[in-house]
């Protein structure tokens, strides 16, 4: 879903940066609502948080005053957070699914080709079709397509790999992955507002704001 | 409801877990956890568990055990690989394999290794499944053992077929011979099926491993180390958005390697079952693999896993009541095994036929009986020790029990292969079976093999799962009922206090 507009955002990405690193002190400068055709500078706004709970709550507030672009950041799955920041997205398990139908068929079909069409072949007497021996190959092929799509898929959609990440430029953020938990209002966020969005999430209680360069 | 506190913004209640390290678990959710759901001992905070955990990774210089057992296990790998020369120059003759034995260590030791995988299949997929939290700090380790035991096992039915370089024969592809596999063969389910499982376990591992591999990537300080892990981990951010995703993916693979795992053993099984074989041919086969695979790999688990909480100073995380429940599914799993046992003499009894009490007849009397009676002290006598809870307490008699599995899963794949095998309808094709040296040079190799990649997997990568710690010492220091389920927790973080919220909002609105 992303990908395309990801990847037109790694293109403007050093370009960005240049003129941002020119351009610091101003950075409250009246850009549009929806971001238009220039890619702002400011990745977003992150505020840091000493614990779940306290990210989570913050990430409640902030969908409660309307923020839409936004994501949070943790050391571990917290449950109850992607709903919290607004996100939902059944697309893995479909995705599976069907890759689990498309391995069966697969796993199926080669078999009768093989079996009935291509080579038939009288072994101790069977019918062609003996669809009872068919089934161990049918069902690993079913789990192996139903595997790779599930983590091809959510590897797919969350943008991965992708070495460089606007968000691995927030101060402290090596500390996402260890103990400590982030919340970033994207710039993207048609309420976005350098100023006031810092100050939103100081008053639900990060203990650190800082602005994040894309 | 928190209208004490009417000007705070900051819900902090009594998750103190997560403030600067290295912060203690509050002594009150420690008090009102029932005992045994605790599987973090000590005091640790997010922190603590990075640091306890990681610096097995990114310490510069490894414990002088590691360096003494690496070189010890590449020692014997080389001997597996001179074996395999000898083998590929002079062909599978220098094995024991004969007349009417085919099948002999190849085919032992590949269900062997097979069955010590699915103990780590089983504590990752099913025990996932189940909520067990207690899996959370031997999956990882497991998982790298299914991963490595499954390299073992494939290496001897490849090697069997005597020209490993047409191996892929086996697969399906349209070739100028105008043949295709049989597909009716339980061994091309093998084909199949292993591959597979290797494949899954893989994915499996890997994805498990990404979030960690981000960890230590923001923890290492050397440039070079950085770059790898920080290759490795794909550019992991730990987004709300991607965990979302990430652990949808987790559960289904999870979902899908449950009945994966008990297909496979259950496939092995069939090359035996579906066989006509005296000794072969039963239905009880596919249960009873499985649950010896399960029985073997636990055994495993702790043949490994105790020398090396101790070595590692993991205490913590890998405590004694993790081996208490291990010792309670050897337990259990040896008994279903023993119900085999015991109904494979009452088959061969009530079925009347001659050809399965002569199986009997030479199980307990024939040249091989031996096999037999140390198959049943193995696997039958030696694991009712668990039943005393001292026993599953006692660090010595958890290794000398699981040792006698680990050798009494051997005996039986000798007991069900060779054995039956030497004696079928004919007694003028009746024949002997021994090893020779290479079979054993073979099977010693493999186990070098097999702790050599554990050992550098213990040395580059996290042996226990980082994050999955972390989210259970979560659910310990947030809530007293960590088996409560995750719906509480809205009531609980919603309940913040409502002025502060409006507060909040307003501020927002005010801004714009």
């Amino acid at each position: 879903m992303a990908g395309g507009s990801a990847h037109a955002g790694d293109g403007g990405i050093h370009g960005a940066r240049g003129a941002h690193a020119h351009g610091h002190g101003h950075s409250g400068h009246g850009h549009g609502p929806h971001g238009g055709e220039v890619l702002d500078p400011v990745f977003g706004i992150v505020g840091e948080f000493s614990d779940a709970d306290a990210l989570m709550h913050a990430a409640r507030l902030a969908r409660e005053a309307g923020y839409k672009r936004m994501d949070a950041y943790s050391p571990f799955p917290v449950h109850g957070l992607a709903e919290a920041i607004g996100f939902e997205d059944p697309k893995v398990p479909w995705l599976v699914f069907l890759g689990g139908l498309a391995g069966c068929a697969a796993g199926w079909s080669l078999q009768y080709f093989t079996a009935v069409l291509d080579y038939p072949w009288n072994v101790g007497g069977k019918p062609l079709l003996s669809w009872p021996q068919m089934i161990p190959i049918a069902f690993e092929c079913t789990i192996l397509l139903s595997a790779l799509s599930a983590v091809g898929g959510m590897l797919a959609l969350n943008g991965l790999p992708r070495p460089y990440q606007s968000i691995f430029n927030a101060k402290n953020f090596e500390r996402a992955s260890q103990d400590r938990f982030f919340l970033c209002i994207e710039s993207a966020d048609p309420k976005f507002d350098p100023e006031a969005t810092a100050e939103f999430l100081r008053r639900a209680g990060a203990e650190d704001v800082s602005e994040v360069e894309r | 409801m928190a209208t004490t506190k009417p000007t705070s913004t900051s819900p902090k209640g009594a998750t103190a877990a997560a403030a600067p390290p290295p912060a203690p678990v509050p002594a009150e959710a420690r008090a009102t956890r029932p005992p045994q759901e605790v599987f973090i001992d000590g005091r640790h905070s997010y922190a603590t568990i990075d640091q306890v955990i990681g610096r097995v990774v990114l310490s510069p210089r490894p414990p002088i055990q590691w360096i003494l057992i690496t070189l010890l296990a590449f020692g014997l790998l080389n001997v597996l690989l001179m074996t395999i020369t000898w083998l590929v120059l002079n062909g599978i003759g220098i094995w024991g394999n004969n007349q009417p034995v085919g099948w002999g260590f190849d085919i032992i030791n590949f269900v062997w290794w097979i069955g010590i995988g699915h103990a780590g299949t089983l504590i990752s997929a099913i025990l996932l499944l189940l909520r067990q939290s207690w899996r959370n700090s031997i999956n990882r380790f497991a998982e790298a053992m299914t991963i490595f035991a499954v390299v073992c096992a494939g290496l001897f039915p490849l090697l069997h077929t005597g020209r490993p370089w047409l191996a892929y024969w086996m697969f399906p592809y349209p070739n100028i011979l105008g043949m295709w596999p049989q597909f009716r063969s339980p061994l091309m389910w093998d084909v199949f099926a292993v591959s597979t499982y290797a494949l899954v376990s893989i994915i499996f591992w890997f994805v498990g491993l990404i979030p960690d591999l981000a960890t230590l990537r923001d923890r290492a300080k050397t440039p070079w180390v950085k770059a790898l892990y920080g290759i490795a981990s794909m550019g992991w951010t730990g987004s709300a958005k991607h965990w979302f995703r990430y652990e949808q993916a987790y559960n289904v693979l999870a979902g899908l390697s449950a009945p994966l795992v008990l297909s496979v053993h259950t496939i092995v099984s069939f090359d035996f079952a579906v066989g006509i074989v005296p000794g072969w041919h039963t239905t009880i086969f596919p249960p009873y693999f499985v649950a010896g695979a399960v029985f073997a790999g636990f055994a495993m688990v702790m043949t490994f896993g105790i020398p090396l909480r101790k070595l590692y100073g993991l205490q913590d995380f890998i405590t004694d009541k993790h081996l208490d429940w291990m010792a309670k599914i050897t337990l259990a799993t040896g008994l279903i095994v023993f119900y085999g046992y015991i109904l494979e003499l009452f088959y061969g009894w009530y079925s009347g036929n001659v050809y399965e009490l002569a199986v009997v007849n030479n199980r307990l009397f024939g040249p091989y009986a031996w096999s037999y009676y140390a198959l049943l002290f193995c696997n039958g006598f030696m694991p009712q020790v668990f039943w005393s809870k001292k026993a599953r307490y006692n660090t010595f008699t958890l290794m000398t029990v699981s040792m006698a599995v680990n050798i009494g899963m051997w005996l039986e794949r000798f007991v069900i292969i060779p054995v039956s095998l030497h004696r079928d309808y004919l007694p003028s094709s009746w024949g002997m079976y021994s090893p020779t040296v290479f079979d054993w040079s073979m099977f010693i190799g493999t186990m070098g093999l097999f702790t050599f990649l554990l050992f550098l997997f213990i040395k580059f990568l996290p042996m226990i799962n980082i994050f999955e710690m972390k989210e259970l010492l979560y659910r310990y220091t947030h809530k007293p009922h960590p088996k409560s389920g995750d719906e509480d927790f809205h009531g609980e973080a919603t309940s913040g206090d409502p002025a502060a919220t409006a507060g909040v909002a307003a501020a927002a609105k005010g801004a714009h």
